[in-house]
Parts: C-alpha cells; sequence; structure tokens
C-alpha cells in the first residue's frame, strides 16, 4: 500500500471523520489519499485556524481534533493554533507536510525545521524517517495525545516517504517504555485528602479545566453536594459547576468575583482538581498560606507553583467517585454560612457603568436567560471573553470556550466552527471583539461553505479594550497608544459579503430583538454590538 | 545551591538530545556539564546531567523530564551511592626546562602522556572532577595551551 494511503487507513482505524486543514506541495499524496476516503476535510483559511477547528471540535467532542498543513509556511502558520492548544491541554494531531528527505537540511523551498519549531509546545513529535513506521506512530500519536494530560502531538512526514510502499499493518496495543500515564490515584493518598477535608473546617474546592477534560463535571457536582463543599472555579473550569448551584461561589482570578477570590483566601483548605494554580487564576498569591489538596493527572504541576499538603496524581474523575465513596461527613455549617455572607455582600457592590450603547454584560445575561442547557458560548481573548466569562450562567451541559493558557486573539470563529461539527445538534454561539474578529475573519468563509448555524455577536469598541484598560490603570487615564483602530470597516457589510445576513445594533433593546429573531433562522446571523470605548471589564 | 547529578536514560534517537537540552533552555534551568553515549543496549542512551539548583527545583526538573516521552527513567545520582568520572584531556607548554616537572606531576596524579612534542605535552586524566580541578590548578604556571573536560559520567554503586 502507497504510504499517503496507510495515513489515511490508520487515521479511520483511530475513528477520525473529519480533518481541518490547508492543502500545499508537501502534502499532495495525502491530499490525494484524502480526496479517495470517508473522511471530510473542512479548508480553512489560514493555517492557524486549523488547528483552532482541530482544538475547538476536541474541547467539546472529547475526541482528539486532527490538522493538517504543508511544510514551511504552513507549519509556522500553526504554530499558534497548537501552542494555544498545548496550554489549554487540549488532545490534537497535527500532520505536516516535510520536504523530501535528501532535501532536509538544505535550505530548499518551504523548508522548515518544524520537529525543532515545535518542541517546546507540542506533548511529542515525531520526524518520520522510514515510511514502514507510519502505522506505530500514528497510533502512538493518538493515544498520547489522548491519555494522560492531554496535548497536541506532531508527525512531521517527509513527501518522499509520503510515496513509498509499504505493508499496511496497523498495531492494536500501544507499548511506548517512557509513557506510562497513571490514572487510578493513590489509595493511601486519597484517604489522607478525605481525613483532612473531614477536620477542616473551611474548606473550598476549585476546580479547572482538568475536570472537563476528564469528563468528571458529574462527578464533581455530586461531591461537593453531597458534602456541602462551596466550589470555585477558574476561568478554564467553568462549566465543571453549575452557576445557579447553592454551593457555587464564582470564578477566581484577576479577572474573577472578588467574592470568590475572598472565599479562597479566607479559606483553611484548597482541594484543587485539575487545576495548575496559573498566576492569572491568582490562586497562589490568595492562598499562600492556606493547606491544600491538589489532584491533577500530572505530577510535575503539583508543587510547581506552590506548596502542597496532600498530592494526588491521577485522573479527576477517578478521584471524584473515590472520594464521593469516601466521605460520609458534611462541611461545618458555620462556614457555609459565612460563605453565603461574602457572596451577597459583594453582590450588592456592583459597579453601575454610565455608558453609550449597548452594555455587553447584559448582552451575556440575555443570551444566558434565553437560551437552552446545551448551549456552547465560545469567547475570544480580551474584555469580551470576560465579559461572557463573567456573565453567562451554567446550567446543565452548558459549556464556556475560551483560550485561557495562551489567550490566543481570534480563536473564538475557528474554535466555533470546530465544535459546531463536533456537536452539530447543539447552539454555538461565538462572542468576540473587533480586534479578534479582524485577525481571522476570511473564517466566515469557512462558516459560510458549510452552511454552520452559529450566532456570532461582535462587541465592537474600535479598539483593544482590555489593553487599553491595562495602559490607563498602569500609565494613567488617556495614556493609551497602540490600541486604537482609527479605521474599522463596515463589518455587517463585511459578513454580508461572505454570504452571511447581518444588522448592527447600538442599543440592547435592538440586540434582543435581532438576536430573539436570528434563533429562528436555520443559518449563521452575524450581529454588530457597538460597545461605549469607555466600557470596562469587570 | 548544591550541585545535582542527574542520571537519564533516553531513546536512542536523533533529536533526543535537543528534546531535554531544550527543556532546559525553556525552563530557565543551565546545565553545568552533559555527557550522552550509547549503553549496553544499543536502543538506549544515558545522559549525565550536571547543575546547581535548589531542591525544589531539580524536584520539578525530573518531573518534566519525566514527561517527556523519550526519557525512560529519571535518576538523581548522590555522591555517596555512586561512581562519578571525568575525562580530561589538557595540552600543556613543556620545554626541555619544564617538561620532566611536568612528567613528574603526571606521574602523581596518574595521567597517562598521550603525545609528546617539542614544545608541548598532551596529558590524560580520569577521576573525580576534584581531582580533576586540583590538576588543572597545578599546571597552570607552566601555561595551558588547550583543555578538554567530558564532563562528569556516573553509574550508582551496587550498594548505596
Amino acid at each position: 500500500m502507497i504510504a499517503s494511503d496507510a495515513i489515511i487507513k490508520s487515521l479511520e482505524k483511530e475513528g477520525v471523520d473529519i480533518i481541518f486543514g490547508y492543502s500545499g506541495a508537501a502534502v499532495c499524496p495525502i491530499y490525494e489519499s484524502l480526496r479517495n476516503s470517508n473522511i471530510e476535510h473542512i479548508l480553512v483559511r489560514n493555517e492557524q485556524s486549523a488547528a483552532h477547528n482541530a482544538s475547538g471540535y476536541a474541547r467539546v467532542s472529547g475526541k482528539a481534533g486532527v490538522c493538517i498543513v504543508t511544510s514551511g509556511p504552513g507549519a509556522t502558520n500553526i504554530l499558534t493554533g497548537i501552542a494555544t492548544a498545548y496550554m489549554d491541554s487540549v488532545p490534537m494531531v497535527i500532520i505536516t507536510g516535510q520536504v523530501g528527505s535528501k532535501f532536509i537540511g538544505k535550505d530548499v523551498f518551504q523548508e522548515i525545521d518544524t520537529v525543532g519549531t515545535t518542541e517546546s509546545f507540542t506533548k511529542h513529535n515525531y520526524l518520520v524517517k522510514n515510511a514502514e513506521d507510519l502505522p506505530r506512530i500514528i497510533k502512538e500519536s493518538f493515544y498520547i495525545a489522548r491519555t494522560g494530560r492531554p496535548g497536541p502531538v506532531l508527525i512531521d512526514i517527509p513527501l518522499d516517504i509520503q510515496k513509498q510502499q509499504i505493508d499496511f499493518n496497523y498495531p492494536t496495543e500501544v507499548d511506548i517504555r517512557g509513557y506510562k500515564p497513571t490514572s487510578a490515584g493513590h489509595a493511601r493518598q486519597i484517604k489522607r485528602a478525605i481525613k483532612r477535608i473531614k477536620g477542616s473546617k473551611k474548606p473550598v474546592v476549585c476546580a479547572g479545566g482538568g475536570v472537563l477534560l476528564s469528563g468528571a463535571s458529574k462527578e464533581l457536582r455530586k461531591f461537593i453536594k453531597k458534602i456541602n463543599l462551596p466550589a470555585v472555579v477558574t476561568l478554564m473550569g467553568i462549566g465543571s459547576v453549575e452557576t445557579n448551584s447553592e454551593n457555587y461561589c464564582g470564578m477566581v482570578g484577576s479577572h474573577g468575583q472578588s467574592y470568590a477570590n475572598k472565599i479562597v483566601s479566607e479559606s483553611d483548605l484548597i482541594i484543587a482538581i485539575g487545576t495548575r494554580i496559573a498566576d492569572r487564576s491568582t490562586i497562589s498569591q490568595s492562598a499562600r498560606d492556606t493547606a491544600m489538596i491538589h489532584i491533577d493527572i500530572d505530577e510535575a504541576e503539583i508543587g510547581k507553583n506552590l506548596d502542597v499538603d496532600i498530592p494526588v496524581v491521577g485522573d479527576a474523575k477517578n478521584i471524584l467517585n473515590a472520594l464521593i465513596e469516601g466521605t460520609d461527613f458534611t462541611v461545618c455549617k458555620e462556614w457555609l454560612q459565612e460563605v453565603k455572607e461574602i457572596k451577597s455582600s459583594d453582590n450588592g457592590t456592583r459597579k453601575k457603568h454610565d455608558h453609550k450603547y449597548v452594555n455587553p454584560w447584559k448582552v451575556i445575561r440575555f443570551i444566558s436567560d434565553i437560551m437552552d442547557d446545551s448551549t456552547i458560548l465560545v469567547g475570544d481573548v480580551g474584555q469580551n471573553q470576560m465579559w461572557c466569562a463573567r456573565n453567562f450562567e451554567i446550567k446543565g451541559d452548558r459549556r464556556f470556550l475560551t483560550s485561557g493558557g495562551l489567550g490566543t486573539m481570534g480563536c473564538s470563529l475557528p474554535f466555533s466552527i470546530g465544535a459546531k461539527f463536533g456537536v452539530p445538534h447543539r447552539t454555538v454561539i461565538s462572542a468576540m471583539g473587533d480586534g479578534g474578529l479582524q485577525m481571522l475573519i476570511a473564517e466566515l468563509g469557512v462558516l459560510r461553505e458549510n452552511k454552520l448555524n452559529i450566532k456570532i455577536i461582535l462587541f465592537n469598541n474600535q479598539r483593544l479594550g482590555m489593553v487599553r484598560e491595562l495602559q490607563e490603570k498602569q500609565y494613567g487615564k488617556g495614556c493609551i497608544y497602540g490600541v486604537v483602530f482609527e479605521h474599522s470597516p463596515d463589518f455587517v457589510k463585511i459578513a454580508e459579503g461572505f454570504g452571511i445576513k447581518g444588522i448592527r445594533v447600538i442599543s440592547n433593546e435592538e440586540f434582543e430583538k435581532a438576536f430573539k429573531d436570528s434563533l429562528d433562522m436555520d443559518e449563521a446571523f452575524f450581529i454588530e454590538v457597538v460597545v461605549d470605548p469607555d466600557f470596562s471589564t469587570i | 545551591m548544591n550541585r545535582h547529578i542527574l542520571s537519564i536514560l533516553v531513546e536512542n534517537q536523533s533529536g533526543v538530545l535537543s528534546k531535554v537540552s531544550g527543556l532546559f533552555t525553556r525552563r530557565g534551568y543551565n546545565i553545568d556539564s552533559l555527557s550522552v553515549g550509547e549503553t549496553e543496549n544499543s536502543d538506549i542512551s544515558r545522559m549525565t546531567i550536571t547543575l546547581q539548583r535548589d531542591e525544589e527545583d531539580v524536584e520539578q526538573i525530573i518531573k518534566q523530564l519525566n514527561k517527556l516521552i523519550d526519557v525512560i527513567k529519571v535518576v538523581e545520582l548522590k555522591k555517596e551511592n555512586s561512581v562519578c568520572r571525568e575525562l580530561l584531556l589538557i595540552k600543556v607548554k613543556a620545554d626541555l626546562k619544564t617538561r620532566s616537572d611536568i612528567i613528574g606531576i603526571s606521574g602523581i596524579f596518574k595521567a597517562n602522556i598521550v603525545d609528546v612534542g617539542k614544545e608541548s605535552l598532551v596529558l590524560e586524566l580520569t577521576g573525580a572532577s576534584e581531582k580533576t580541578d586540583a590538576f588543572i590548578e597545578i599546571l597552570k604556571p607552566y601555561g595551558i595551551l588547550e583543555c578538554h573536560r567530558t564532563g562528569i559520567t556516573a553509574l550508582k554503586r551496587e550498594i548505596g
């Protein structure tokens, strides 16, 4: 069998039915094999989006996303998308074409050291040297991408290798001597954790993205309900706990709810689950002296940013099940009362805004109020991201997607496209600012081409709002530079140019009508929401 | 900060050295010495890396190394339970007057003379790093022309 056919066959064996990509000279044989297969190919407009599509797809479907691009500029363009997935631990397999084996190192046309370049933000990568190794490498790649702490795995395949003849035998098992992830969780550590929770007066759970990656939201909700634990989430942990639950205490972090941060600093024990205690979550500042149980599948995250009293290495779902089984007590009532008081005292202090045009908080709250429990809201990066994160209620299976680790502007639109392919029956709403949209605006073409019913909310304040805020905070009122778009295009016309209907709204009433109307349409709709440039993030 | 010795078994493949050294670079850790070579199994190489860091940093480095797929095993070797050796090749200025002196010193250090020229000697010394340091120090007054230390190679002792 020709190696390119073997590649596609291997992908089929892994259950792949969709690939996001951009063709080019160094992947021509693979594209010819793809043409003759049942796998769907989605042609993006910039390689970065191929990785973002695969990322969005993986985040909601739980399967590994797959993308393919050519050598050289194809590979360099996709880097941002790979790094985005890496920082958020998204399972993904990336195939890149490479120049012919004998040209490697000769600086030929469209040659770049892809494996060297992606070394620091892939979970693993391969440069294929023998065509016979392809089935094994592909099998290993999916295994590595999906298991343990998930992440992107890249396979760089030289052009000549793709054309060689091989005997195709797809391996049934994987045996990598340097990779044996643990998922069960050490029984003694779990016992110690339970004892510690029982002995603490003010415990709080902090749930991160790992809970969602592990598919453990149900278990987490059950656990906190069973023993009546207060729970905060990180930005990436949004979706793991229902926001209308009595136990829910908000999002921590520099842009989180202040009562959530306060509850963390008042607590005497933090049970961190599936979070790397990242800098922006500010846990490491508000909980410097608090005892901590850290549950994570990646041993290296435990103790990396904060000293930990009881480390538990393993998969969140398994460990939560063990915690549910092993606990027969409830959390002290005085603490719950205190938590309630902190929560309610803070709610009243929400700032009132004087602003023109549309209130973006109310936009998200309106969406949150009228949509069903399976809705997926995709935020971009910047002010819009926090407007979404802070105002979108989590009910049922709702999800909120965003680029939490890398903070990649422009990700919302391609994430949404990938997510819609991943779970076509669910409503996907893509929110972003005018900066983010313009980064990957051409992806509107992909949306239209594939007739994806995604509702797009553009918050237009004609600037990079969050950086503007940061500059003013650091250097004083009016000290802004390099953050204003002096000329903005007519976004609605652009959407229409791509064949997507749209409207521009300048009041919340107009927005609400337009959004409601758009839900009756079985097609994409674009709403440009005009926002006061001075409107703040929190 | 103490000196730590890490003994790392890795897949003997191209790109692995760069993956390991790249990890040190991007996490901001400086390598003092690195030696690498095949083991009894030609599929596996052993890397010996020495570095000066706090205990917590070293623990984090070991965890990060263990995450690399091509890394099979990482062990921190303690001085008291391992054998550490380093090879030194050193070219020293040696004329008629100084040659016998240097040969005498080499004898004391059990160094081999591997090349004799009209104006220089090349000496070979194997031993612990401290011995190498002392040898270089003694030879300095004669004029060191070139010098190469391989970095530490180490194995764990049976008892320890």
